[in-house]
């Protein structure tokens, strides 16, 4: 490296540092303080537990006074079937969108990207009515269904662009080989496209699991809460119960981490090294 | 029999037509090369063949059915492609069984097939590897092979050699003129290329702007183009054209002026008529230094490039046109000097102002039938 540019460099670390550090900095002051007494958790919140302040009464807690374990499998249930489906749906309707002309395409294509833009909560309140017409409100079907709304716009746009690198020439070696459109998409195309599939995982992942709008709305009910409408019961109006709210929070970064690392491994490039040229 | 079979086939995006109608015949078991530069509907025409491009009007026939709206896997045809469109994911082995998997190929059968295959291609060793391990030859070889399992009556190329290096090209074209003689399948390739062309083909198909040229064995079109594109086109270095002007139309042939004198030419005067502008048509290989009998040209070198066997000379005449001599390897001729130049009055072509061929005499007519 040419000495000028040193000190952008070093500057770009530094904001980047800076940045991670402020990231990273209240998830690990979750994961300090859930094993704290509620006293040291006040007298020194960014301390590390020792063997006087050290104590898992937080879990006890959420783990016997609540149905966390129902919750949690709410949460679950909500973030992996509308992942699911989000990515189903959105490549398919990236690959329709990318590689068939028909009547329409570029409309639907538009209107697909307006959803990007119209944030989908302005329509909470005709969601809600939706929902009650329809019954389902207080399940986790009617969640489901929002999160799909919400994540499908981006997850085109996204899958959309990496189909549009595939080369023409294989699609029509496979057309040569009497491969079905069906096939073409499932054996060939989606293989393709796993690293944007994790991309899109993710960025559908996160928000969907934390969200508190949606399951306050339309799923406040006994037995249907998630771990984030669950976690606000420890939080009172007069009292909060500190250590358990950290310590269900703790247990909720679990999963989406998991998750996270597992979609990771998938952000490979070049996985199209070979097929061309 | 894979006869394939072309009746003024057009294609059309939108308003901009691409091929103004195509007809041709394809013979059972012909290597046809469609060549032409780049822009003029050679791969378009090959992909209508394949049944991947659809047809705006006329009809397209394989082994004496019409297959317009037939889907590529129906046709027995298997394309390569310039870009080998291997499956990245998939080892050497499932590219090339992938397809028999969906044509309901017995297991045993499809085996047997990829393993001769991959022996004919030298590819046993690699059958466990993916596309990104192989090199460009390899590559390549993959994608003929994973034609070749399918048995199809007609091979389609697309430019497959234009990735390669240029050992591997050569190689790969010797390669590609065996397999032609084992398997004995009708093939069309497509290349810009024109030693390929003239290498490769029992046919050629000179291909511009949408239209064809000239179709014909390539020897015919060498000896005999039918028009200024063609002459042009297939040769390398390409044909000098000097410019002249009828003086005299004789029994013997026509004599035209030029820069540097008068020619007697021996062909057919047609409809050209004493005045009318005309193009002389030389080959590099057929020019020499020093007097000949026939055409006598004019001219200062101004580079010369030694090629051993060979010394191409760059000259530029009286009047301005510049020429190509391939003279001997040991020439004396160097840069900036006068040179008189020769060729024989039998390799003197004659083209109308249309550009058209005159037909020299004591030789069949160009095939002006297989044009449109």
């Amino acid at each position: 490296m040419s000495l000028p540019l040193r000190p952008r460099r070093m500057a770009v670390h530094g904001a980047l540092l800076l940045y991670t550090l402020i990231a990273i900095g209240p998830i690990l002051l979750i994961l300090l303080n859930a094993f704290k007494t509620r006293r040291a958790i006040f007298s020194d919140p960014l301390g590390f537990p020792d063997g006087r302040s050290f104590t898992l009464i937080g879990f006890d807690s959420v783990l016997e006074k609540s149905e966390f374990g129902l919750y949690f499998l709410n949460s679950l249930t909500v973030t992996v079937g509308s992942l699911a489906l989000v990515v189903v749906f959105g490549a398919m309707a990236a690959w329709a969108l990318t590689e068939y002309r028909f009547r329409g395409n570029t409309l639907l294509a538009l209107y697909l990207a307006i959803g990007i833009m119209v944030p989908i909560r302005l329509g909470s309140v005709s969601i809600l009515r939706m929902m009650v017409e329809f019954d389902l409100v207080n399940t986790l079907t009617a969640l489901v269904l929002v999160y799909v709304a919400q994540g499908l716009p981006l997850a085109i746009l996204i899958l959309g662009e990496f189909m549009q690198q595939i080369p023409r020439d294989l699609r029509d070696a496979a057309r040569c080989d009497g491969v079905s459109e069906y096939r073409i998409f499932f054996s060939i195309i989606l293989p393709l496209v796993r690293q944007a599939i994790a991309t899109v995982a993710v960025f559908t992942m996160v928000p969907i699991w934390n969200d508190l709008w949606f399951p306050l709305i339309l799923a406040p009910g006994d037995g249907k809460q998630t771990v984030t409408l669950g976690v606000q019961q420890f939080i009172g109006q007069y009292v909060t119960d500190w250590n358990a709210v950290l310590a269900s929070l703790t247990l909720a970064i679990a999963p989406i981490l998991v998750l996270y690392v597992l979609f990771s491994r998938h952000l490979v490039r070049g996985l199209t090294a070979g097929a061309v040229k | 029999m894979a006869d394939v079979s072309l009746k003024s086939i057009r294609k059309s995006y939108g308003a901009t037509e691409i091929l103004h109608g195509i007809d041709l015949e394809v013979k059972d078991g012909e290597f046809v090369v469609f060549v032409g530069p780049s822009g003029c509907g050679k791969s378009t025409l090959l992909r209508i063949i394949a049944g991947l491009e659809s047809i705006t009007a006329g009809d397209l026939f394989i082994a004496g059915r019409r297959v317009n709206d037939v889907p590529p896997a129906a046709r027995k045809i298997a394309m390569v492609f310039q870009s080998y469109a291997l499956y990245p994911h998939m080892t050497v082995y499932k590219n090339m069984a992938f397809g028999l998997k969906f044509a309901r190929t017995d297991r045993a059968e499809a085996d047997r097939r990829v393993r001769r295959a991959a022996e004919i291609l030298k590819l046993t060793p690699y059958l466990d590897r993916k596309p990104r391990d192989l090199s460009g030859g390899q590559r390549q070889r993959v994608a003929i092979g994973r034609a070749i399992v399918r048995n199809p009556s007609v091979f389609l190329f697309d430019e497959p050699l234009s990735n390669l290096d240029a050992a591997l090209r050569v190689n790969t074209r010797v390669e590609i003129a065996k397999l032609h003689r084992e398997l004995n399948a009708t093939t069309i390739y497509v290349t810009h290329d024109q030693v390929e062309a003239m290498t490769l083909a029992t046919k050629i198909v000179v291909m511009n702007q949408g239209r064809i040229e000239q179709v014909g064995s390539p020897l015919e079109l060498y000896h005999a183009p039918r028009n200024l594109f063609v002459a042009g086109f297939i040769g390398s270095p390409r044909m000098n054209f000097v410019k002249g002007r009828v003086t005299a139309v004789t029994p013997e042939g026509v004599r035209v002026a030029h820069a540097c004198g008068e020619t007697l030419v021996a062909a057919d005067a047609g409809h050209a008529g004493v005045g009318d502008t005309v193009t002389l048509g030389i080959r590099p290989e057929h020019m020499s230094e020093g007097e000949a009998e026939g055409l006598r040209l004019k001219g200062q070198v101004e580079a010369v490039e030694h090629l051993g066997e060979a010394t191409y000379l760059y000259m530029k005449l009286t009047d301005g046109t510049d020429v190509v001599v391939r003279a001997p390897g040991d020439t004396a001729a160097v840069a900036g000097a006068s040179l008189t130049i020769g060729a024989s009055e039998r390799s003197v072509h004659l083209f109308d102002a249309e550009g058209l061929a005159l037909p020299r005499r004591g030789e069949a007519h160009p095939p002006r039938a297989a044009v449109a």
